[in-house]
């Protein structure tokens, strides 16, 4: 299987009492114990309150704190190798870790494109050596990512990369997204697709509609996703290949998903915290930091988003944390880079759903962390007994600011700089070691 | 003899120009009424004034253009500034420079007032958050042009005496054009029914929720308007094909004086320019009696003169 790269590293037991703990793998929010010892989960809730603590523990009083399985970000742009000064993989650990995320999973956006199993295992080295956090690389699906040729799945899959994807392209050939997915089946590989025709979505770079018409921008239908997301799911159904659509962004593709499950296709589907917090008209006076892709929607899909996550139409949350700097943003928009970081921020942007009551934190951690796990065939995500130790100590209560300037990220292109928060991670472990705390001034 | 001693006072308060999006009637009403008194400057053998004088004036146009460059060098020459004309093609930025370091480096010379041009939406506004001095939109994108459309709205109640109450027609390359999307706000503002006609792959989508009326027959929106304003097919702007070609795009929405006869009959024609004779405007209308398109240039140096001037109240040092 996948190197799970942190394993070597050795950790005290620590035992975690008077905690809110929440498994969404037992459907499990309960007042409880969680307890870790060579690196993985003993017990974890109200039984492990009755269980033997292992000998020299810490003890740790979270007096109600939420424990909860560590994250699992399946969308993350990294920028090792090729971009270094946005990010590495050393950078988007420690922001990983800070925000609760044990778990990243890469995109083969880089330069060079990780389309070669000789890349996968690079990265897996590089990133075993330099991440505080679980690095699961995701391999290029066509090779240069030009859409037109297959990559080597087989080879790649033995190298480590847990699905196949073109990132932040899309496939346009149909017949090339046919064939990847019907050789995928055979390798049980999932696809991560990005559904957005490049042809209609054209120069477009924010949501078509007034806002856009308002401020002279071209825009981007909502249709450009519809059509390629319809289009992908009838070729899972075709072929039996294992699909996931790496980000949807407007009620319409809620819908598609939501009837192709009722029909017991086996599709999956993500969006982006961005797109569940933030609408188009957060753009204003053509703020770059704002530019994603897919393009910030209308509040109307904003609000079907959240419900879907609620539903668990929506199987995952992901940060789609890409990493510009001032010489990719600091443009006029249309020649600004799209992207926002994220890893650091998601979850505390996340409980904001919480906290307005649209979202509860069993569906939060399913869509964050257990299902994700799931779809990449990963043991991580979950709390039980014999899991490895990868959770955080949240404290949901506790106001806060946020000053983009203090991301640990090496680009600083937050949508959220200024933003108001409540709730942060106070404490990451991955397997059974600390790898943040966080210490309050007071 | 001292035509700054007529000005009226206008009451404009900002720093910049960056749209008419913004704008109070009365700052609009009062930068028309400021440039009517600009318009006999133009007209008399000593054309130079002194309220600029000892300011610098950079026109930076990033993209071509010669008859919005010449007004805003002819207004200011005639304010009394020292004018400097930069153009910068596209390709600068792409050696590496952004935008950002390239208005960086101009401020550092201290310029009072920037005229910008550029070819992307918002980048003026980008531009005017990074500079200490004045700002002035010439024209950014497809968002705004406000120079433009105040001067068109001067010459409009200079012909018709007024701008409440009348029907406008802007007609042609909606999706593209800055024009058009400052003379709508600018008309709403004044109380104008404003209308809009292009074929449908020209209607940037949601138009109608900017107070337009839109309509994709000449027939039927030139149906009893007083005013009618017409667009350059913007062809070099275009990624794909929009219209087939010229010959169905005139057939169908070239104005001639077939088409005009269908508008009041005391309708007028008005072209921001440069036009495309035989594309968007036949020749007979364009040369013809009801055309205002040679006052337009004029009250283009009028308007641009008031404006530098109520921008340039608010300079430092002043």
């Amino acid at each position: 299987m996948n190197a799970a790269p942190i394993e070597r590293r050795e950790g005290r037991p620590v035992v975690f009492r008077n905690a809110r703990v929440i498994d969404p793998s037992r459907r499990l929010d309960a007042k409880g114990s969680v307890i870790v010892a060579d690196r993985r989960i003993v017990a974890a809730g109200p039984e492990a309150d009755r269980t033997a603590q292992p000998a020299g523990a810490e003890i740790v009083d979270c007096k109600g704190a939420v424990v909860a399985p560590g994250l699992v970000d399946m969308r993350v742009f990294v920028g090792e190798p090729g971009a270094e000064h946005r990010e590495t993989f050393a950078s988007a650990g420690q922001a990983a870790a800070a925000g609760g995320v044990t778990s990243i999973v890469t995109m083969p956006d880089t330069d060079p494109v990780i389309d070669d199993a000789a890349l996968v295992d690079f990265m897996t080295r590089r990133a075993r050596d330099t991440s505080e956090v679980r690095v699961w690389p995701m391999a290029a699906l066509t090779k240069g990512l030009e859409g037109h040729e297959m990559t080597e799945f087989g080879l790649l899959r033995e190298a480590g990369a847990v699905g196949v994807t073109d990132g932040r392209r899309s496939v346009a050939d149909t017949a090339v997204m046919r064939r990847a997915l019907t050789y995928a089946r055979d390798f049980g590989l999932p696809i991560m697709h990005n559904p957005a025709d490049p042809y209609l979505a054209g120069t477009g770079v924010m949501n078509e509609g007034e806002t856009a018409s308002r401020l002279g921008l071209p825009g981007i239908p909502k249709e450009a996703e519809i059509i390629t997301l319809e289009r992908d799911i009838r070729l899972a159904r075709l072929t039996g290949g294992r699909y996931h659509a790496a980000q949807i962004s407007c009620a319409e593709s809620l819908e598609i998903v939501r009837a192709a499950k009722a029909d017991g296709a086996d599709v999956t589907c993500g969006v982006s915290i961005n797109h569940l917090t933030l609408n188009e008209n957060d753009i204003g006076p053509y703020r770059t930091f704002f530019k994603l892709a897919p393009p910030l929607r209308s509040e109307r899909d904003r609000e079907a988003m959240v419900a879907g996550v609620a539903d668990g139409t929506i199987d995952v949350i992901v940060s789609s944390h890409d990493p510009q700097n001032v010489d990719t943003k600091r443009h006029p928009f249309a020649e600004a880079a799209d992207g926002a970081v994220g890893l650091e921020t998601m979850l505390v942007a996340a409980l904001r759903l919480v906290h307005a009551g649209a979202l509860d934190l069993l569906a939060l951690f399913r869509a964050l962390s257990t299902r994700p796990a799931e779809i990449l065939g990963l043991e991580v995500g979950r709390l039980a007994p014999g899991a490895p130790a990868d959770l955080i100590v949240v404290d949901t209560e506790t106001p806060w600011v946020l000053d983009a300037d203090t991301l640990r990220s090496r680009s600083k292109n937050s949508p959220f700089d200024g933003a108001r928060f409540q709730g942060r991670v106070t404490r990451t472990l991955v397997a059974g070691r600390t790898v943040y705390e966080y210490f309050s001034a007071a | 003899m001292n035509a700054s001693s007529t000005l009226p006072a206008i009451g404009f308060s900002h720093r910049h120009l960056l749209g008419i999006e913004g704008l109070t009637a009365a700052e609009v009403l009062g930068l028309i009424d400021a440039a009517e008194a600009e318009i006999a400057v133009s007209r008399q053998v000593e054309k130079k004034k002194s309220v600029l004088r000892g300011r610098t004036q950079i026109n930076l146009f990033f993209e071509a253009s010669t008859r919005t460059q010449s007004s805003f060098e002819i207004a200011g020459k005639r304010l009394g500034a020292d004018v400097m004309n930069m153009a910068v093609g596209n390709s600068s930025t792409k050696k590496g420079e952004t935008l950002i370091d390239m208005a960086m480096t101009l401020n550092a010379m201290r310029p009072d007032i920037l005229v910008v041009r550029h070819h992307s939406a918002g980048a003026v506004e980008l531009l005017a958050q990074k500079v200490g001095c004045s700002v002035i939109n010439a024209g950014d994108g497809a968002h705004e042009h406000p120079t433009q459309a105040l001067l068109d709205a001067l010459t409009i109640r200079r012909e018709k005496g007024r701008i409440e109450g009348l029907t406008v027609a802007i007609c042609g390359d909606i999706l593209h054009s800055r024009v058009a999307r400052s003379n709508i706000i600018l008309l709403n503002l004044l109380g104008a029914r404003v209308r809009v006609i292009a074929p449908s792959t020209l209607l940037p989508a949601g138009i109608e929720r900017m107070g337009v009326e839109a309509f994709t027959d000449m027939r039927k929106g030139l149906a009893g308007a007083d005013i009618v304003m017409m667009l350059r097919l913007q062809r070099e702007r275009m990624d794909g094909s929009f219209v087939p070609s010229v010959r169905e795009y005139f057939r169908y929405f070239g104005l001639d004086e077939e088409k005009l006869s269908w508008a009041k009959p005391d309708a007028l024609v008005m072209h921001p320019g440069p036009m495309n004779r035989g594309v968007e405007i036949a020749s007979e209308v364009a040369d013809g009696s009801r055309s205002l398109i040679r006052d337009q240039v004029e009250m283009g140096v009028a308007v641009r003169m008031a404006v530098l001037e109520a921008l340039a109240a608010h300079l430092p040092n002043a």
